[in-house]
């Protein structure tokens, strides 16, 4: 896997979102360039970097050249999980005080 | 110092652990009571969540819903299998994005740990696949700049 490559693939969010897509299946270019509201020139551009960067591969199917995910670009999800870490955490950052405020904090030596 | 552990664990697994500093039961509790849910399971700034509907009980139905005020509302359903206050919940969800993705069966542990609680959060999900696109969506969630480009392909 060319990590410096899928790096940089992974950098542009429409990227993202096309490797999101595949992670579903295989899916012409047609099919990718649909829901992105993108032309095929533009969707084509993408899936050559992400091709690049070795994150999908594509078959040949008569006229249609379908891509799925590459091994890489699996493992390229698992490593945007450091990212998704720091979203959770945000969360919890929150139950944290949503905690604090349920048992406050007991004084001691005090009276009240 | 992050106190989060998140790591993949086989092709379906997905293993969050978090220490917190309260008892176990209030961890649980602020799992199961929607009124403290709706303060804390929010993801980005400016999310909120008007809708949340836990029923706290085997077989009861889950609905919450996130709105950021701009058009770029979602909901999760779910329901629960087995529930042991204050250590353990097990249920399955299901996000709309608005098509429903596949089912995630999740198991979360609260156990004493030191004067605090360990939560232990475990995800199966279908296939490899599945879990790759949870977390690509997850990471999407998570990252507020993305937002305005994310509500034109969901």
């Amino acid at each position: 896997m060319n990590l410096d490559g899928a790096f940089s693939a992974l950098a542009d969010p429409t990227r993202r979102a096309i490797l999101a897509r595949l992670a579903l299946g295989e899916a012409t270019v047609m099919e990718l360039a649909q829901p992105f509201e993108m032309t095929q020139p533009a969707i084509s551009q993408h899936l050559k970097v992400l091709e690049d960067a070795g994150l999908i591969v594509r078959r040949v199917d008569g006229t249609k050249r379908p891509r799925r995910l590459a091994k890489a670009g699996i493992e390229a999800m698992d490593q945007w999980l450091a990212m998704l870490r720091t979203a959770l955490e945000k969360n919890y950052d929150r139950l944290d005080e949503v905690l604090a405020g349920m048992e406050p904090h007991k004084k001691r030596g005090g009276t009240r | 110092m992050s106190k989060l552990t998140l790591k993949t664990e086989g092709d379906l697994h997905l293993v969050i652990t978090r220490h917190f500093a309260a008892s176990p039961e209030a961890v649980y509790r602020a799992h199961m009571e929607p009124e403290l849910i709706k303060k804390w399971m929010l993801g980005p700034e400016g999310w909120t969540m008007p809708v949340c509907i836990n029923e706290a009980k085997p077989g009861g139905k889950m609905r919450y819903e996130w709105s950021n005020g701009r058009g770029g509302d979602f909901y999760l359903t779910g329901e629960f299998l087995e529930l042991e206050p204050y250590s353990r919940i097990v249920h399955v969800e299901r996000m709309f994005l608005p098509d429903p993705t596949p089912d995630n069966r999740v198991e979360t542990r609260f156990e004493p740990d030191g004067t605090g609680t360990l939560m232990t959060m475990r995800m199966t999900l279908p296939d490899a696949q599945t879990r790759a696109m949870m977390l690509a969506t997850n990471m999407e969630m998570g990252m507020e700049a993305s937002y305005a480009r994310l509500e034109t392909i969901l």
